[in-house]
């Protein structure tokens, strides 16, 4: 936000420089920000780990690895993740979220047990959000 | 590229101000970068036999690491060389935005720390001793070396620490944990008698082959999962090694830093020690004080990869218990597992307590000033 | 601090084969015949991870010094009677033979062993006195063979758990050890396993050690790799019904397990993509640890922080671990336990870690066994 709390729009690339399946870093002030072009829809990030701080945008697009069980295997929302440069972590880049159950979840009813095949059960940890637009030609962020 | 991050915890700020030691950087060869140390017959034999480990493929680790090959994937270089090959890259990512005054090189590649052939073990540990300081050490005054040697070959080992202990490039012994035999035992013995000769520490780090032994003791794992996890307990093994066949006691002014094992294995070690040589101290007598005493005094223990308790403030119960004294900071850079100095602590850390973790307790440990 | 009450749950004591000849009679015809031919009969099967005579094998008291079990830890079905089970007020007992017969190369002469030591047990132990149980011994070596002895003893309630070495020929999580925990999820058994070594391969990634003690300290990090190898092989989600009991692990580690196996799981997801919930939590609900050896300092808030770091009350069930000496006197608590978490140990905990010691099932089981 700026300092008047004012939302300011600002210019950050044309939307040509990032094609689908592409990524850039932009800087707007002091903010670090990833943006991703997942099928011609854009989103960003800060661009910052919330485990470690590791920079986002150098990670590893991906799609998700999923298993109902050892040996079995599958890849599910292909390019729609970003894995952290860093330790790894991997962050779903529409809404930051991440794909490992921590601590938030403390299953105390010791039967209960997420089925195979379902989601994982979300963590804690967020990559933190932020808004991104087309404006014509015009990628524009509203801090 | 980047601007300065917002931390997500205990300010900044000092960090920034504060100089640092890391205890765990790992340089790496350019391809062809380790030929210009060997004689003819040796890159003669590099090419065709090659290297002759203790597992079955040659070129690679039998467990692929995760993703970009276990290293962070930002810190590819551009020219194309492995992480690690570039010291513009160190340098601008971690030795100057971090604020690293004194970076200890722990160079796992190409020193022959796994090799079976002894005479090529021998050249190459020599060669890579020669190419840390060439091209590392003599272009940044920040950078030691560490001795790299093969263990396993006692002679050779002391020869080559002899030669280079007297350089002040090299301010460590670097020792994988993975020998032949638990490196307490005697026949290893000529390497603590120089280490206390000369001073110089002993770096204790996981070399990234197997040395021989299952990794689990009941056999070799399936998932890298596993294999990541054996560092630590393999450390255990060797300090219990140490510790126990009297190693302190006819050495007791060497100093042993583990590295890349963790450390909240260590205090509970010393517990568990103790309590087990109150049954069965018979068995070692050349101890003359409980094994948690050996810990205390002869060991330090680097932080990466850092423990991540469920409540961050476990952290100070383990720092507590074994000592703010023996504990030194360490990066693993450029390893995918690297702990980054501005966030590796999650916990409130008093300026003083920020010094001895960071600094301090690394320059005791190396002698450095 | 010594038990409260009467009717603790000992889940890890041992009763010993005084010698070979002891299990003759329950061997088949042609195994007797060998045994006594090639004078198998005449030597120790004294398991290297206990010898007889050290202080750690027999506390001095509980190793009878003159009679026909002179110098066998523990003595025989009278001395278990006085020492432990009397003297403790112990409700239940489960007995877990570590014979030496478990490091055999020919898994025939192995898997024989494990029928008469089952058999011998039955006869001699469990049928004449009602307050113990007993582990299933197999061969592990031949999980096919283990699990024909599963199915053999599984019709009496009165085997709870299944025992198998801590380092034997593979990591025990892997794939090929799977019908045994098939088996046993079926039959309600947990998988108890125990400290101790066939020798396969040395202790330490470094090779042998010099001296037994080294190789006993290292039996905590070795079942950090074991429940790491349960973890990443999957057999917590194939098997969720399954219980793992580390018997004579130590449990200081724990927490530190339980964080690191949580980090390093984070970062490494995708290779073991069936592991869908925090290892932490997994450890939580399906593994436990014997009380003995307390491999803790004598220091009631170091105790208090441990399992506070743990933080879960499950986690831990009673043992004496008799006849080996892991405490003097009557002290087979350590002090400074909250009284709930001592109720739990003794009591809740076993019942949960072993659902065959619930008499309700155990009355199901010797019903569907009767039947078949």
């Amino acid at each position: 936000m700026a300092r008047d709390g004012q939302v300011q729009r600002h210019v950050v690339a044309k939307a040509e420089d990032i094609a689908p399946g592409e990524r850039l870093a932009v800087s707007v002030g002091n903010r670090d920000i990833a943006i991703f072009n997942v099928d011609g829809g854009y989103y960003a990030l800060a661009n910052r780990c919330p485990h470690e701080g590791g920079p986002l945008c150098g990670g590893l697009i991906t799609g998700i690895p999923l298993s109902d069980g050892p040996n079995d295997y599958r890849i599910s929302r292909k390019g729609e993740f970003i894995r952290c440069p860093w330790h790894g972590w991997e962050f779903d880049i529409k809404t930051g979220q991440s794909w490992c159950d921590p601590k938030s979840v403390r299953a105390r009813q010791f039967n209960v047990r997420v089925t195979p095949g379902a989601e994982l059960v979300a963590g804690p940890y967020k990559a933190e959000t932020l808004q991104v637009g087309r404006d014509g030609d015009y990628l524009v962020i509203e801090l | 590229m980047n601007a300065p991050f917002d931390a997500p915890s205990a300010d900044s700020s000092a960090r920034q101000r504060l100089m640092l030691v890391d205890c765990d950087i790992h340089p790496i060869q350019k391809p062809g970068a380790v030929a210009q140390y060997l004689s003819k017959q040796w890159r003669d034999h590099m090419m065709s036999f090659g290297g002759h480990v203790r597992q079955g493929l040659q070129q690679r680790i039998a467990w692929p690491r995760m993703m970009a090959s276990g290293q962070r994937a930002d810190a590819y270089p551009p020219d194309g060389g492995p992480p690690g090959s570039s010291y513009e890259m160190l340098r601008d990512q971690h030795l100057d935005p971090h604020g690293v005054e004194h970076g200890m090189l722990i160079a796992l590649s190409k020193g022959g720390m796994e090799e079976r052939n002894q005479d090529f073990a021998a050249a190459l540990m020599h060669a890579c001793n020669q190419w840390q300081k060439e091209h590392w050490v003599d272009r940044d005054p920040r950078l030691h070396a560490g001795i790299v040697v093969n263990a396993d070959d006692v002679d050779a080992a002391v020869d080559e620490i002899k030669l280079r202990a007297k350089d002040p490039a090299f301010k460590q012994i670097i020792l994988s944990p993975r020998t032949n035999e638990p490196l307490g035992r005697r026949r290893f013995w000529p390497i603590f008698a120089i280490a206390q000769e000369t001073g110089l520490p002993l770096g204790l780090h996981p070399a990234a082959h197997p040395g021989g032994a299952p990794s689990t003791g009941a056999g070799w794992p399936t998932y890298y999962m596993q294999e990541h996890f054996t560092f630590s307990t393999a450390s255990e093994a060797v300090a219990t090694s140490l510790v126990m066949e009297g190693v302190f006691e006819e050495f007791p002014k060497v100093r042993i830093a583990m590295i890349e094992s963790g450390l909240s294995w260590a205090s509970i070690l010393g517990w568990r020690m103790d309590r087990i040589w109150e049954r069965m101290r018979a068995e070692t007598p050349r101890l003359k004080h409980p094994p948690s005493h050996y810990l205390r005094q002869n060991f330090w223990f680097a932080t990466q990869p850092i423990e991540e308790p469920e409540n961050p403030q476990d952290l100070i119960d383990v720092f507590d218990w074994l000592g703010w004294d023996k504990i030194v900071y360490s990066s693993d850079y450029p390893h995918w597992d690297y702990d980054d100095p501005r966030f590796v602590f999650r916990i409130r850390l008093d300026d003083s307590k920020k010094r001895a973790l960071f600094r301090t307790n690394a320059m005791t440990l190396y002698n450095l000033e | 601090m010594i038990l409260p009450r009467p009717g603790a749950i000992d889940c890890d004591m041992h009763v010993n084969v005084p010698d070979v000849r002891a299990l003759l009679p329950y061997m088949s015809d042609y195994w007797q015949d060998q045994i006594v031919t090639r004078y198998i009969d005449r030597s120790s099967f004294a398991h290297m991870s206990y010898p007889p005579g050290s202080p750690l094998s027999g506390r001095k008291d509980w190793v009878p010094q003159d009679g026909p079990l002179k110098s066998v830890p523990g003595g025989g079905l009278a001395d278990v009677q006085t020492n432990l089970l009397n003297h403790f007020g112990i409700g239940m007992a489960v007995c877990n033979v570590i014979h030496g017969s478990n490091s055999l190369f020919n898994e025939d002469m192995g898997a024989e062993f494990c029928t008469a030591i089952n058999e011998w047990l039955v006869r001699e132990w469990l049928d004449r006195e009602p307050r113990l149980r007993a582990s299933i011994v197999v061969h592990a070596q031949n999980p096919q063979l283990a699990v024909d002895e599963i199915e053999r003893r599984a019709g009496d309630p009165r085997f709870v758990s299944v025992l198998l070495p801590l380092m034997g020929d593979a990591p025990l999580g892997r794939r090929i050890y799977w019908p045994v925990y098939e088996a046993a999820q079926r039959h309600r058994l947990s998988i108890a396993v125990h400290a101790g070594s066939t020798y396969r391969y040395p202790t330490t990634a470094a090779g042998f050690t010099s001296y037994q003690i080294e190789d006993y300290i290292h039996m905590s990090a070795a079942f950090e790799n074991l429940i790491v190898s349960f973890l990443a092989e999957g057999v917590f989600q194939k098997f969720p019904d399954l219980k793992l009991i580390c018997m004579e692990s130590g449990f200081t580690f724990i927490p530190t397990l339980l964080w690191r196996a949580n980090k390093t799981w984070r970062g490494v997801r995708a290779e073991v993509p069936w592991i869908d919930e925090a290892p932490a939590e997994i450890i939580r609900r399906q593994v436990r640890f014997t009380l003995q050896p307390v491999d803790a300092p004598r220091d009631e808030e170091v105790l208090r922080k441990i399992f506070r770091q743990m933080d879960c009350d499950d986690l831990l069930v009673f043992s004496s671990d008799y006849p080996h000496w892991q405490f003097d006197g009557d002290e087979a608590l350590p002090d400074g336990l909250p009284h709930q978490l001592i109720e739990k140990i003794l009591f809740d905990n076993p019942r949960d870690a072993f659902p065959r010691l619930d008499a309700e099932t155990a009355a199901t089981i010797q019903l569907a066994g009767s039947h078949s």
